[in-house]
């Protein structure tokens, strides 16, 4: 028998180290709850989903940049980027949203949750955190990629090129931040609602799509200030106009708001709230 | 200083169900059994122990601590195993128990560590990697137990650990409860509606029904002075009965068998003189404690009574 290879059983040993509390444990739903939006660390049936939208988003991305460095001619402005994203953005959250909220809820594991030094709240908060961030990688990740290759490819004067580029870019960042509050808070409220992770993504799907042919139908049929305000119908449509409002009229812009723009400003930051005060509500009620 | 104490705790749901009423007692650390019925009020306990429900009135202490007003300290040294099942299926045991580790504080590292050591503790080994979906309710049970144990708590609070489980599965779990209570230096609450299955691995059992407390007590100080003999013989029972009767022992027909009371040191021997006086086949002679559930009974039998 060989003398090197012996496994001692040392028996059971207590620890002594660090023990960091309430904000670490944020910090870890957090990290979990981004990696688990992305599949990572997941089999390779969770990757497929959010990585195909990322593909789309970025094949998007590198077409913008060919279009711009062969012909100089600009395919999509970055914010008009945001704009035109937001419907993969709404088929990712459908898929998304669920995958974070309702599979806990399915599996019954936020007992365990609630019984560590954890709140309530922070537990629906840091889940919002992270699917918010999770839009944010979709919306401005390929936004910064056709940032670096136009401004790099370009023969012309590369620093004063990059400068003008960053004024365009901010607005674009500015943009996917708003589209990123306000559609992550809607959709997770309603996968919240649910524990089966086809009804959530269903509900997620309906929420947004629903209300898109009533934006056309209002601004066909109705009068002149109901044309103006048709947009406020649908969330989506809703985030474009308040940035028509904030950063000035575009190519990718839908029809133009009068003097609305307060009305879509203050429209999409009321739903914000209202979005995260039934979350926090809802979170409060569930059975632990 | 009492693991728990509370005093004229109580807890009423809207709606008007008292789950639990006027409850004061205070336990020493140990393994502490907590006993009643389905709908005694045994989770509604532990819920207030972890903060996660506040009493309507009353108050508690938990390793010294206001579980209302210090509920994520208490939680950070508290391990709870809930009842139903609450694995996500999709993970593998290692990676679930790991995330709930950091969930409890520890430092990524150490719960990387914290949380293989505490699935090597619990029995599962290799399986340990696949994915929960596929374990058996055996194997379940005991990633629940792992990732209460994680963290190292102070003090386990385990709501029907065997639920579920076969025979040999809800030995393996006592067994494995009464190692952590006595090895490893944790305190454990032991929720169960079977009486038999937690007064073998408790040092002190707390009885509730209807939200009500029957008794706190020491398993030791319910048993110690009313152990018994168990005297069988293959013939003549009457003989023997009217033969200990005749030397000044009391002893109960139980069955084939003669349960004497042990109250003195030399019981046992006197029991041996008689039966091989009247030269009988002896079968068998043993101690055997009392079980606390007939203590039980005729505490609850005497409370009828009133």
């Amino acid at each position: 028998m060989s003398t090197e290879s012996v496994i001692h059983d040392i028996g059971y040993q207590r620890y002594t180290g660090a023990r960091l509390g309430r904000s670490h444990a944020i910090q870890s739903l957090y990290v979990h709850s981004v990696r688990a939006a992305f599949g990572i660390g997941r089999g390779a049936k969770a990757k497929i989903f959010p990585w195909l939208i990322i593909a789309i988003a970025v094949g998007f991305a590198l077409i913008a940049i060919a279009v711009k460095s062969l012909t100089d001619q600009e395919l999509v402005s970055y914010r008009g980027y945001a704009n035109s994203m937001s419907y993969p953005v709404m088929m990712f959250l459908a898929i998304i949203a669920p995958e974070l909220v309702s599979r806990d809820l399915r599996d019954k594991t936020l007992p365990l949750y609630f019984s560590r030094p954890l709140r309530r709240s922070d537990y629906a908060l840091t889940k919002l955190a992270s699917l918010m961030t999770a839009v944010m990688v979709l919306l401005a990740g390929p936004q910064l990629l056709i940032f670096i290759g136009v401004a790099f490819s370009a023969d012309k004067d590369r620093l004063s090129y990059a400068g003008h580029e960053l004024s365009q870019l901010w607005p674009g960042l500015i943009a996917s931040l708003l589209y990123a509050f306000v559609l992550s808070s809607l959709a997770l409220l309603v996968a919240s609602l649910t524990s089966r992770r086809a009804f959530g993504a269903a509900g997620v799907v309906a929420v947004f799509l629903i209300s898109t042919p009533i934006v056309g139908i209002l601004y066909v049929i109705g009068g002149p200030v109901v044309k103006d305000l048709s947009s406020l119908a649908n969330p989506m449509t809703a985030t474009r106009q308040a940035l028509q409002w904030i950063f000035g009229a575009e190519r990718s812009d839908g029809p133009p708001i009068g003097s609305y723009g307060p009305v879509y400003g203050a429209a999409i930051l009321a739903l914000v709230a209202v979005c995260v005060t039934l979350l926090l509500v809802r979170y409060r009620k569930v059975a632990s | 200083m009492a693991l728990i104490e509370t005093h004229a705790l109580t807890k009423r749901y809207g709606g008007g169900v008292t789950a639990l009423s006027d409850l004061t007692l205070a336990v020493e650390p140990g393994v502490i059994g907590l006993v009643g019925a389905n709908g005694a009020g045994k989770s509604t306990f532990l819920k207030i122990l972890l903060g996660l429900l506040a009493p309507t009135s009353g108050q508690a202490q938990v390793l010294g601590l206001d579980p209302v007003a210090k509920s994520e300290h208490v939680r950070a040294r508290v391990g709870y195993m809930p009842e139903h099942d609450c694995l996500p299926s999709e993970l593998s045991a290692a990676e679930f128990v790991t995330h709930m580790a950091r969930m409890s504080g520890l430092p990524a590292t150490a719960a990387r560590e914290r949380a293989s050591e505490a699935l090597r503790h619990v029995g599962l080994y290799e399986e340990r990697y696949r994915q929960i979906g596929g374990y058996s309710t055996g194997m379940k049970q005991r990633v629940k137990l792992a990732q209460a144990l994680a963290h190292d708590p102070d003090l386990l609070l385990l709501d029907e650990p065997t639920n579920g489980l076969d025979p040999a599965g809800r030995d393996a779990m006592l067994e494995l409860v009464h190692r952590i209570g006595n090895q490893f230096g944790i305190s454990i609450v032991v929720c169960s509606h079977l009486l038999g299955e937690v007064e073998r691995i408790c040092d002190s059992l707390i009885a509730i029904d209807g939200g009500r407390l029957l008794r706190s007590a020491t398993v030791s100080a319910m048993t110690t002075e009313r152990d018994v003999l168990t005297v069988e013989v293959s013939e003549g029972v009457e003989l023997l009965a009217k033969r200990l009767a005749e030397v000044g022992l009391t002893a109960e027909r139980d069955g084939q068998a003669l349960v004497v009371t042990m109250d003195d040191e030399d019981v046992y021997d006197r029991i041996l003189v008689a039966v091989a006086e009247l030269d009988l086949p002896l079968h068998r002679l043993d101690q055997r404690r009392h079980r606390v559930a007939e203590l039980f009974q005729t505490e609850e039998v005497g409370q009828r009574v009133h």
